[in-house]
């Protein structure tokens, strides 16, 4: 397919990875972050890690959406889905979540109305042809998904739907990074920033961690020969101890970022502070939906009684999301936790660290 | 979860376009994009287009990871 086959080159891959071994030589051991799972993903198959040298290693990163959605959110959907006449809708990923008691897929198998969408703006669909029933969409994910939920706040307002309701656990890139930098345990010194998070932020903002932490930054696309040329760029900046924000992915990222779906998460939510499972609370790290879009608001129009979360017991999700440890690390990866009894939310997630480990057999 | 698909526009009606990428054909929405024509390549998540694929700096990343030694 156009824009995917050309950038699999075999070829070309290996002469990147023999240019990226030359430019390593006599560096010190390196840690690089890819911060989204797209990435993660793609760097497991497509075996990237082999291609580098000893002294270059990567690190995954917290950005995965449904791996970052705390254990309390998911104890708040079940909870909605039990509400009499309503019907909780979400993207598939976050269907096998464990909350504290139960999952979505637990409470679909025992009755529950949820159901499973490809677009928000199916969810929009739903909440039309079932006007006797709440709609409750799980607002879930970053940027890259952040406008498309906005999208469909902003129709079903045109549609003056009276039963389409948000849960809104949206994260954002930028705080993520900021408190990893921060974080004395987290030992980074370069960034491979996501390629469609990027595509809507733009550039610019990545300045913050280049310019005033100084960690390198370079927006990558998802295909092999873009991740290894991004490994690349972050090597020479390195090397020559730079530390600016460079773009590999120049086809589709622009400084700016897209103007539109900017305007549009302006004009639906505004920033919070946020927990982030295994991580805690970051500042201004979410969205909550503006006070004018307040009746799509699902936490502003359902009352949930108290729920206690139970903390999470030998899972090191945390851990591996900060990049501190791996989860070959964790003494319950691959016994107890699997893809198909997954214990933490790094393991549920296709594009969780713990399952790209589990499924590419990935050992460091 | 960010995952985007390179798509070719075959058709546009107002704000939603139809799609297609090897077998696949699908409608979205296109309402994030100022400009869009028939042909153009876009990258397809959750239903939206969000970008614009452009084809000349395409070719240049590709000129410039052929030239790598």
């Amino acid at each position: 397919m156009k824009y995917i086959d050309e950038f699999r080159d075999n070829k070309i891959a290996r002469s990147i990875s023999r240019a990226i071994f030359k430019e390593a030589v006599g560096l010190p051991h390196i840690n690089l972050m890819e911060v989204c799972g797209t990435h993660t993903m793609s760097i497991g198959r497509f075996g990237i890690k082999d291609m580098l040298p000893e002294n270059i290693s990567l690190i995954s990163g917290p950005g995965c959406p449904v791996c970052v959605t705390p254990k309390a959110y998911i104890d708040k959907a079940v909870a909605l889905s039990r509400l009499h006449g309503t019907i909780v809708v979400t993207f598939g990923d976050m269907m096998k979540v464990p909350g504290s008691y139960s999952s979505l897929e637990k409470e679909k198998s025992k009755g529950g109305l949820v159901n499973l969408v490809y677009s928000a703006l199916d969810a929009v669909d739903i909440a039309e042809k079932n006007s006797d029933k709440k709609i409750i969409f799980l607002g879930i994910g970053f940027e890259t998904t952040s406008p498309t939920v906005a999208t469909s706040v902003i129709y079903a307002k045109k549609k003056r739907l009276k039963n389409f309701f948000i849960y809104a656990g949206h994260k954002l890139i930028i705080p993520a990074m900021k408190a990893l930098v921060e974080d004395i345990e987290v030992n980074i010194h370069g960034f491979l920033c996501p390629a469609h998070v990027s595509t809507i932020i733009g550039t610019m903002p990545y300045n913050l961690i280049a310019k005033r932490y100084g960690r390198p930054c370079v927006i990558a696309g998802f295909e092999p020969l873009d991740i290894l040329q991004g490994i690349l760029m972050l090597i020479e900046q390195i090397r020559s101890k730079k530390s600016k924000v460079g773009n590999q992915y120049k086809r589709v990222v622009k400084k700016y970022g897209n103007k539109k779906a900017l305007e549009l998460i302006k004009e639906v939510f505004s920033p919070k502070d946020s927990e982030w499972r295994g991580i805690g609370i970051l500042p201004q790290s979410g969205l909550a939906l503006n006070k004018r879009y307040n009746m799509f608001d699902a936490e502003a129009s359902f009352r949930l009684p108290g729920i206690k979360t139970r903390p999470d017991t030998g899972c090191i999700c945390g851990s591996v999301l900060k990049g501190i440890k791996t989860p070959v690390d964790c003494k319950l990866f691959s016994k107890r936790c699997t893809p198909q009894t997954p214990v933490g939310s790094c393991m549920v997630s296709s594009e969780g660290t713990c399952a790209a480990y589990y499924k590419y057999r990935m050992k460091t | 979860m960010c995952l985007g698909i390179p798509m070719k526009i075959l058709k546009i009606e107002n704000d939603r376009a139809i799609v297609t990428a090897g077998q696949i054909r699908r409608s979205i929405a296109i309402n994030m994009l100022d400009r869009v024509n028939l042909g153009d390549y876009v990258i397809v998540h959750a239903g939206f287009a969000i970008e614009k694929i452009d084809p000349k700096k395409a070719e240049e990343t590709l000129r410039m990871l052929e030239e790598i030694q």
